[in-house]
């Protein structure tokens, strides 16, 4: 049996601390001991994506880290998103456009979308897909996924269009 | 797929470092991003039995000008490298190399240091450090130096650090004007390890081929400067730029060694293929620039 060691970070905002050998990953660190499932696990050796988090703002692989290395860091995962605009309108367009079968990718497309929508004024399909393409999808094909990226892209930049006109017509 | 036990310890300095070497030798392993180390400890190809953490050893981080070179952090990521306006300005083959590396969320953990450590003969950066005739700059018990980027590289996973030293900094001579770089590669899909790559940089005066390092990776046991190419570059007018005596002297100064995919004589066939189209979009991209 490992022993195990305290490790203190910030997790979806709060400060925790929890106990994990040192050879824990983070994403095992975040389904098995505290419980948050949403981000999976699959091939365990950075290649598939359905692992990925939030690390100090940037997506990163949760099982090419250690727990122990996250020490000090901020760590989001998809629970912690729950109520953030720009993933609310991700998912309401991976629902809405069947992006997902069987939905083990789901949680990592979801992210690394995320952060490609954030980081990019004008997102474009080319740069979705080279984008999404560190994560693997086994079940739908990516021609969904992308379109729900763009559509989600579209619906936040009308939003925010309109809220730029409202904005104008309360300063006149 | 989990990672046999190790200890963990996150050093403050360098003496702390060096004492865990004397006490452990071979069994002690440095990890920086630990984006190749983690999946070789996933599949139990690496088993150190401490695993030493210089996220936290000062120096490491940044990327600062030095005058006639910049002198980059081995604990930068390669999202700060492809961020550093720095870069950008004097040194773009770097910026351009990153986009080809992996995957975004590989980039944001990734470093120079440990990919240069690492010494994987598919990736981009051993091969880009050598056309830009970088130098790697390291310390370990004896004290610092510094090794040509050239001279680094001695095999698959194998490079010049003696037990107990590790990559510093990485010091990359500014481009002079005249200047054209470019890098491109073979893959079998988008972040993959290269089938075939190149690190080009062309000094141009006049309009003539003043200088030329032509890198190849993903071709050999580890990333190679092509001298005889390069040469046969040297002297020719670039608007007329005559490519093929580089991919003749190429076919047979390099040794192609076979990876999962691809043989050795696949691997000569696409690099003179690479080299074409490489050396061609130098050209066009230079007339687009002054034109």
């Amino acid at each position: 049996m490992d022993s195990v060691f305290p490790i203190t970070l910030t997790l979806n905002g709060r400060t925790v601390t929890h106990d994990a050998p040192q050879r824990m990953t983070l994403a095992d660190f975040l389904r098995q001991t505290v419980g948050l499932t949403a981000t999976h696990i699959g091939c365990e050796h950075g290649v598939c994506g359905a692992c990925t988090v939030y690390v100090d703002g940037r997506i990163a692989r949760g099982c090419l880290m250690f727990a122990i290395q996250a020490e000090g860091c901020d760590i989001r995962t998809l629970e912690g998103l729950a109520d953030d605009e720009r993933m609310q309108a991700l998912q309401k367009h991976f629902h809405a456009r069947n992006a997902l079968q069987c939905g083990f990718c789901t949680s990592g497309m979801l992210l690394t979308a995320h952060q490609y929508l954030g980081s990019q004024e004008e997102p474009s399909r080319e740069e979705a897909r080279e984008y999404l393409s560190g994560n693997y999808c086994r079940c739908t094909g990516y021609q969904a996924i992308v379109e729900a990226t763009l559509a989600a892209s579209d619906e936040l930049a009308a939003k925010a269009g309109c809220k730029d006109e409202e904005a104008g017509r309360a300063e006149a | 797929m989990k990672a046999a036990p190790f200890d963990y310890v996150r050093v403050s300095c360098f003496e702390e470092m060096q004492e865990i070497f004397a006490a452990h030798g071979d069994d002690a392993q440095v990890i920086a991003g630990g984006q190749s180390l983690i999946p070789a400890m996933a599949m139990r190809m690496a088993r150190p039995s401490v695993l030493l953490d210089i996220a936290g050893l000062p120096g490491l981080s940044g990327i600062e000008d030095t005058g006639d070179a910049i002198r980059i952090g081995a604990m930068a990521r390669y999202v700060d490298l492809r961020e550093s306006a720095l870069l950008a300005t004097h040194v773009p083959l770097i910026r351009d190399a990153v986009a080809l590396i992996a995957h975004e969320a590989i980039r944001s953990r990734g470093t120079i240091g440990g990919n240069l450590a690492h010494a994987d003969p598919a990736s981009e950066m051993p091969a880009v450090v050598q056309a830009l005739d970088a130098r790697i700059d390291i310390r370990g018990p004896e004290g610092q130096r510094s090794v040509p980027a050239a001279e680094f590289f001695l095999g698959t996973y194998a490079v010049d650090l003696a037990p107990g030293e590790i990559i510093v900094s990485v010091t990359v001579p500014k481009a002079p004007a005249g200047r054209l770089s470019g890098i491109q590669e073979f893959v079998r899909r988008s972040g993959d390890y290269a089938s075939a790559g190149g690190a080009f940089v062309l000094d141009v005066e006049n309009g003539r081929i003043a200088a030329a390092r032509l890198a190849c990776f993903g071709v050999c046991d580890r990333a190679v400067l092509a001298e005889q190419a390069a040469a046969t570059l040297v002297g020719q007018e670039l608007a007329a730029l005559d490519p093929e005596p580089a991919v003749k002297a190429l076919a047979s100064e390099i040794e192609p060694t076979a990876d999962l995919h691809n043989g050795p004589a696949t691997k000569r066939h696409l690099i003179g293929v690479l080299t074409k189209r490489l050396l061609a979009d130098m050209v066009s991209r230079s007339g687009k620039a002054h034109g």
